[in-house]
């Protein structure tokens, strides 16, 4: 198990904050290439969530997927070598930033169809439940993929063999621009359970406690082989949908400040601070050993290499066979 | 020696590689009552857990097949009839073709789907599809068209020990084809190994699936008239053995392909395509594609029954490349 202290769960929220901030910097000055989705507003969704696993637990990201990766205990430099398409990345350059996937952390893949990688996921958890592995698979997916089909399959296919399947939503109010208000049957995913005959369960995103308390119960229900729960964290996303993405507005400024004054980092701090779990200095530090650590990861994904393009044939077909 | 059907050909080779490797099991709609034939006696052999029937939900099927090959297990799944692929095709083309590349080829996905292509009975055109070609669009997937219980046999066991997702489309009109099959095979056919069935000088015949036994049937007419017909059977689509067509038509220098796909973009376009790139200068006429024209299949059975390549039109077609 990670040990999930208070400690741990601050500076995984810390790491997923400072890696995106700077992340955020260099897709705006063009040294990222592509699209990049933040996790900026959700971290204590992510770093709940992924703190009740183990490391050889199995783990689906989406296309918000750097804190899904480094809350499974992903490597940042080599999650940054993968954003700027270097051959040391993750996934050597051939992923990217919206298919982030680190196999040696069960982080096995980060897929960015909306909904696409939630049987993928179930399929984990059906090989550790017939190779009795002992292993939970956690799958990832927003408000917006919950109203695809692939996710009602999914729910199904799970429940029916009691597959050890955690499902977290990560429903921070908006899919692009449409609001989950105005898009979804319910007013909590959680509720779509039920016809799965499985628990789901609303906490609060904000609150890394909430979360990881949420995600314990459901990760110890799947491990004791009595299958699948659904957690739905409700958080806010405080960026845009996808950096460099000029969208008119949609979501009131009062509602962005709201979200913002509950910042799930601050939050936690404050709990930590009030009750003498940590100290101020302590508080610092942990920022600050965030940053640099993001600062070396920057400088180690800027001296990597660039892949081979013998790599675009090898990486296709296992035996390297030619079509 | 025995004398064996297509379909227990396809039977024999699961259950052999289900004896040979404990990771392999087989999952489909109505598998365990042997609906579509191919399962007689795995329930009793292997049990529950290796044989499973699936919910009517492919999306979810076909990608927890694949994640639980990504995560040690080796799944064959009943695809059933070939149309029902569609229902699946964001799983196959967003997952199952893309996984392992995306993560710069650290994952493995030995996966296989089996396919009856159900046609010429009047199933009408939501069930009579043969879309192996659109297929073949997508990079990362290996196509099978096995042409008799031998090809059924000898292919299906190398994809299931193959690491890559092996896409097997098993074509109804030879279903009730006989031949004899040794009983202790061990040595599977390679994918992307073509088979010449009959030697000629004058025209190569490239034929897919049931096209084989009309191109024999073909060749054997023709050459009552004289014409020398060399027929090959490719087996596998991708990887397509180049090499031995290449050498055929450079041999014969005239090129025939007949293929029950739909004409536009069919598996006779793109062979008859490298081989006018390729070796231009070995062609004495322009190449022939016999194909299905592009329509849907009618439900009429007086409409249906001559839309498909025959003998008489790859017999045609060859006289044509004499004209």
């Amino acid at each position: 198990m990670i040990e999930a202290t208070p400690r741990v769960l601050l500076e995984r929220m810390w790491l997923v904050r400072a890696f995106d901030e700077a992340a955020g910097r260099l897709s705006r000055l063009g040294e990222i290439p592509g699209v990049i989705h933040l996790t900026i507003g959700q971290e204590a969704a992510v770093v709940g969530a992924c703190a009740a696993l183990s490391v050889e637990d199995y783990m689906v990201g989406n296309h918000r997927g750097h804190g899904h990766t480094l809350a499974k205990g992903g490597d940042p430099g080599r999650l940054m070598a993968e954003l700027l398409g270097k051959d040391s990345g993750v996934c050597r350059g051939f992923g990217g930033s919206q298919h982030v996937a680190e196999p040696d952390v069960g982080n096995l893949i980060g897929s960015a169809v909306l909904g696409s990688g939630v049987p993928v996921g179930v399929g984990f958890a059906l090989a550790s439940q017939t190779l009795e592995q002992g292993r939970v698979s956690l799958v990832f997916f927003g408000d917006g993929a919950s109203n695809e089909g692939a996710i009602h399959e999914s729910m199904n296919l799970a429940s029916i063999w009691s597959l050890p399947v955690v499902f977290i939503c990560e429903n921070n109010g908006y899919a692009v621009t449409v609001a989950a208000r105005d898009a979804l049957s319910v007013t909590d995913v959680a509720a779509r359970a039920a016809g799965y005959n499985m628990p789901g369960v609303t906490v609060d995103g904000q609150d890394v406690d909430a979360v990881y308390g949420a995600a314990t119960d459901a990760v110890a229900r799947a491990r004791e082989g009595l299958g699948p729960s659904l957690v739905e964290a409700k958080t806010y996303r405080f960026r845009e949908h996808a950096e460099n993405l000029p969208i008119p507005p949609y979501r009131a400024e009062s509602e962005l400040a709201a979200w913002e004054a509950r910042d799930p980092i601050p939050l936690y701090e404050e709990r930590l601070l009030t009750t003498n779990v940590l100290t101020a200095e302590e508080r610092d530090a942990i920022e600050e050993a965030a940053r640099a650590r993001t600062e070396e990861a920057i400088a180690f994904a800027r001296a990597s290499a660039e892949p081979s393009a013998d790599d675009l044939a090898a990486n296709l077909y296992a035996d390297g066979s030619e079509r | 020696m025995s004398e064996t059907t297509y379909l227990d050909a396809v039977r024999t080779a699961q259950a052999e590689e289900m004896r040979r490797d404990a990771r392999v099991l087989v999952m489909g709609q109505d598998l365990r009552s042997n609906v579509y034939g191919a399962a007689d006696g795995l329930l009793e052999e292997f049990g529950e857990r290796r044989v499973r029937d699936l919910p009517t939900s492919e999306t979810a099927c076909v990608g927890a097949a694949l994640g639980a090959a990504m995560c040690g297990l080796r799944p064959i799944v009943d695809m059933t009839i070939a149309s029902f692929l569609y229902v699946a095709m964001d799983q196959f083309v967003s997952q199952v073709a893309k996984n392992r590349f995306m993560s710069g080829g650290r994952l493995v996905t030995p996966v296989v789907y089996r396919a009856s292509m159900f046609y010429r009975g009047a199933t009408a055109a939501q069930h009579s599809d043969r879309p192996y070609p659109m297929f073949m669009n997508v990079p990362g997937l290996k196509i099978a068209v096995p042409s008799g219980p031998v090809e059924a046999r000898g292919l299906l066991k190398s994809a299931v020990r193959l690491d890559d997702p092996v896409l097997v489309f098993e074509d109804s009109l030879l279903w009730a084809e006989r031949a004899e099959l040794a009983l202790d095979d061990d040595e599977p056919i390679p994918l992307g190994r073509a088979h010449v069935l009959r030697h000629g000088t004058d025209v190569t015949v490239v034929a897919i699936a049931s096209a084989v036994k009309q191109a024999l049937q073909a060749a054997e007419e023709l050459a009552d008239e004289g014409i020398s017909v060399e027929v090959v059977d490719p087996r596998t689509l991708v990887p397509m053995d180049w090499d031995t067509i290449f050498e055929s038509v450079e041999r014969t220098g005239r090129l025939v392909v007949a293929d029950p796909a739909t004409h536009t973009c069919s598996a006779a376009s793109e062979i008859a395509a490298t081989v006018a790139e390729r070796i231009f200068g070995a062609l004495r006429a322009s190449p022939r594609r016999v194909t299905t024209p592009d329509v849907h299949a009618p439900f009429s059975p007086a409409l249906e029954a001559g839309l498909y390549p025959d003998a008489a039109k790859i017999s045609a077609a060859v006289q044509s490349c004499f004209d």
